[in-house]
């Protein structure tokens, strides 16, 4: 088990559940919020929000698993995201990722050693007339070299542990 | 002195290349040396082979520079350019720039000339007065206005707008919901974002028309992951806006009411299709529905909803402004009005090109684009997204029209325009799309949950020179069954990007293109 984020504190998922279930179709709202604080939605919360929205732990399973977006274990502190859709494909997107891959020494979905980043795919960052593209956190950028995406790294593996 | 006016794009786009950075470099060093300066952080005009491009507001009108980096700063204050002077990186004024000027924009006319939060600068430049307009007519005149526009809709499906609204008109329930379909999935688009982005009020405004045309009190704007920054600047255009009386219980003192809110998807491709986003939206899978119901009387939370694309709700206010034969007068055949067209990939001077309907690829990607950003050859385009179909060179002809585009077994879909060079392999490109197709699928239908990812294999073994004539015989037959067996667009439009590959570029599957069908 990863140990980048805090254990989860049942009391908190449910104050963050109590914030949004008057909306109408709360859920994605909810794990959305979840996610936000604890960088993944842990396993612990699945009976809490299923409880809280008369829904069954599997139907709440279901939808986390349905979605990219939704991950159910702790990311590292950094995540990283490669668009791999046509429009980078068509300057080099393939590439691109080859060489996140090595560099990194990981795949896809996966954390580096270090717990420094861990890899995404994108398919379309809404970047197209810039590629190849890359999100880190809310950040997009555009026109990633392999030297480039070095030193993006070595950036994110500087930054001081949260 | 007076303050000076200099405008930084926060589009992401712009962002993506460091428009921040300058931004704060720029505030910095007017500070320095004691310059007054209003930073002004605009929308991207869209020509983003300039960005970051910076304007200075001069007597004469805004004066361009770009692409600006940190380091060009010092240099451009030095030159003069708060004065709007020469310098290495000056574009002259920007409503000179040749590939702004010769556009026509009817939709995007305000991103990147207004501030996208500032009500005031909406009300400026024209915003809110189809609102106006609309709340002096009744539901049904609206909705005739739109239809007799010729408004189709932009996500894609090009079905017409005002046909859409007036069933959603005509249903009788105690609430229906005005649904804006922001999940811009497709690879080479990016028109939705710059709206949202630059000028979020266009797309309020065109939502608050439709509700109050069809009777709709409730809007939800389903927006993807992918975009933050737009997610940032909606909420926050959507709070001033109610603040403004734009939106809430009395719109404008009309007693009507509509209010707005908007969701964040959760990464999946599939919930740019209706159904399977009305799904999401209720807080569950996004698994495409079975069509009828149609949504537009059994929608939303089984209610009556209107359900369109960004662009299509954002080319409404400016129709209800001007005039249903205003908007109708430019375009070609049922194709009316305009397009904002997205240049994107190999491409040297791409964005957002919003033109009429029927101008042609060639006048895209070579007056527009300057051809290939690598110098090479255009080999091929992908029109349409993920599920639009390789257009070969001999086709850059044909004028960009829904029905032209269809004899074609191509599509023009949400306007977006992947450009290749002659370095691409199509035999990987046509695999790619199966294997988009395999992550994407919702599952629900057997012929895209597992027709994809056979198709993957068929086009490995064919690759690999396996028994190539009857695994090519094989994949088409194949794409067949996906075309007339899915549920939905993903399945049954997957199969035009293989198939276009395969029949106009068969050299790259290992076929003689004179063996080729």
């Amino acid at each position: 088990m990863s140990s980048h984020h805090p254990a989860v504190d049942q009391g908190h998922i449910q104050s963050l559940i109590d914030r949004h279930i008057e909306l109408p179709g709360a859920l994605l709202p909810i794990l959305h919020a979840i996610q936000d604080e604890c960088g993944h939605v842990p396993d612990d919360a699945v009976p809490l929000i299923a409880r809280s929205l008369n829904l069954s732990r599997a139907e709440v399973h279901g939808v986390i698993t349905f979605y990219h977006h939704f991950r159910s274990h702790a990311p590292g502190r950094h995540v990283v995201q490669v668009c791999r859709a046509e429009a980078c494909q068509a300057v080099g997107a393939v590439a691109l990722e080859a060489h996140a891959k090595k560099c990194l020494g990981i795949d896809f979905h996966e954390t580096t050693a270090d717990g420094a980043v861990t890899l995404e795919a994108a398919y379309c960052l809404g970047n197209c007339a810039l590629g190849p593209s890359l999100r880190v956190g809310d950040d997009i950028v555009g026109r990633v070299t392999a030297e480039r995406f070095d030193e993006l790294v070595a950036d994110l593996r500087a930054e001081v542990t949260a | 002195m007076s303050t000076i006016r200099i405008y930084v794009p926060i589009d992401s786009s712009a962002l993506s290349l460091g428009a921040g950075k300058v931004a704060q470099v720029i505030a910095a060093e007017a500070a320095r040396r004691g310059i007054d300066v209003e930073l002004v952080r605009n929308g991207s005009r869209g020509a983003f082979w300039l960005e970051p491009m910076v304007e200075v507001q001069t007597p004469a009108g805004r004066m361009a520079y770009g692409p600006v980096q940190p380091k060009d700063v010092a240099g451009l204050f030095d030159a003069g350019f708060t004065g709007g002077a020469a310098h290495a990186l000056s574009l002259g004024l920007t409503d000179d720039i040749p590939w702004l000027k010769k556009q026509e924009r009817l939709t995007s006319a305000r991103i990147g000339i207004t501030d996208p939060l500032s009500l005031d600068d909406y009300v400026d430049h024209g915003g809110f007065a189809g609102l106006d307009n609309a709340l002096a007519m009744s539901g049904a005149e609206v909705v005739k206005t739109v239809t007799d526009a010729g408004l189709r809709g932009r996500g894609g499906a090009a079905f017409p707008t005002g046909i859409k609204w007036n069933t959603v008109l005509g249903a009788n329930a105690d609430r229906k919901y005005v649904v804006c379909n922001a999940d811009e999935g497709d690879s080479g688009t990016f028109s939705d974002r710059m709206i949202m982005e630059g000028d979020p009020y266009c797309l309020i405004e065109g939502m608050t028309i439709a509700g109050i045309a069809v009777g709709a009190t409730q809007g939800y704007i389903y927006l993807r992951s992918e975009y933050p920054h737009a997610f940032a600047t909606l909420k926050e255009a959507i709070r001033r806006a109610r603040a403004g009386g734009w939106l809430g219980d009395d719109v404008r003192g009309s007693g009507k009411a509509f209010e707005l809110e908007v969701r964040l998807g959760a990464g999946a491709y599939i919930c740019g299709e209706e159904t399977s986003l009305l799904e999401s939206l209720e807080g569950k899978r996004g698994i495409v529905r079975f069509k009828p119901p149609l949504p537009a009387l059994e929608g939303l939370f089984g209610k009556p909803t209107v359900i369109n694309n960004v662009i299509s709700l954002a080319s409404v206010p400016i129709i209800l402004t001007r005039g249903s034969a205003y908007y109708r007068d430019y375009g070609m055949g049922r194709s009316r009005g305009t397009l904002p067209f997205q240049l994107a990939g190999n491409v040297k001077r791409g964005g957002l090109v919003e033109k009429a309907f029927g101008l042609t690829m060639n006048e895209l990607i070579h007056d527009f684009g300057g051809g290939s950003l690598s110098g090479r050859p255009v080999r091929a385009v992908q029109v349409g997204g993920p599920l639009g179909a390789y257009v070969p060179e001999s086709q850059f002809d044909v004028p960009l029209d829904y029905e032209e585009y269809a004899k074609h077994q191509a599509m023009i879909g949400h306007g977006g325009i992947v450009v290749f060079d002659d370095t691409v392999d199509m035999a990987h490109m046509a695999r790619y799309a199966m294997a988009f197709c395999a992550i994407e699928s919702c599952g629900k239908c057997t012929p895209c949950r597992i027709g994809s990812t056979r198709g993957v294999e068929v086009i490995d073994r064919i690759v690999a020179n396996e028994a190539r004539g009857r695994n090519i015989a094989l994949l088409q037959s194949l794409c067949d069954t996906m075309l007339n067996g899915s549920l939905c667009a993903l399945g049954g439009m997957a199969p035009y990007p293989v198939l276009s590959a395969l029949n106009h570029f068969p050299e790259d599957f290992g076929i003689a293109r004179s063996a080729a069908a």
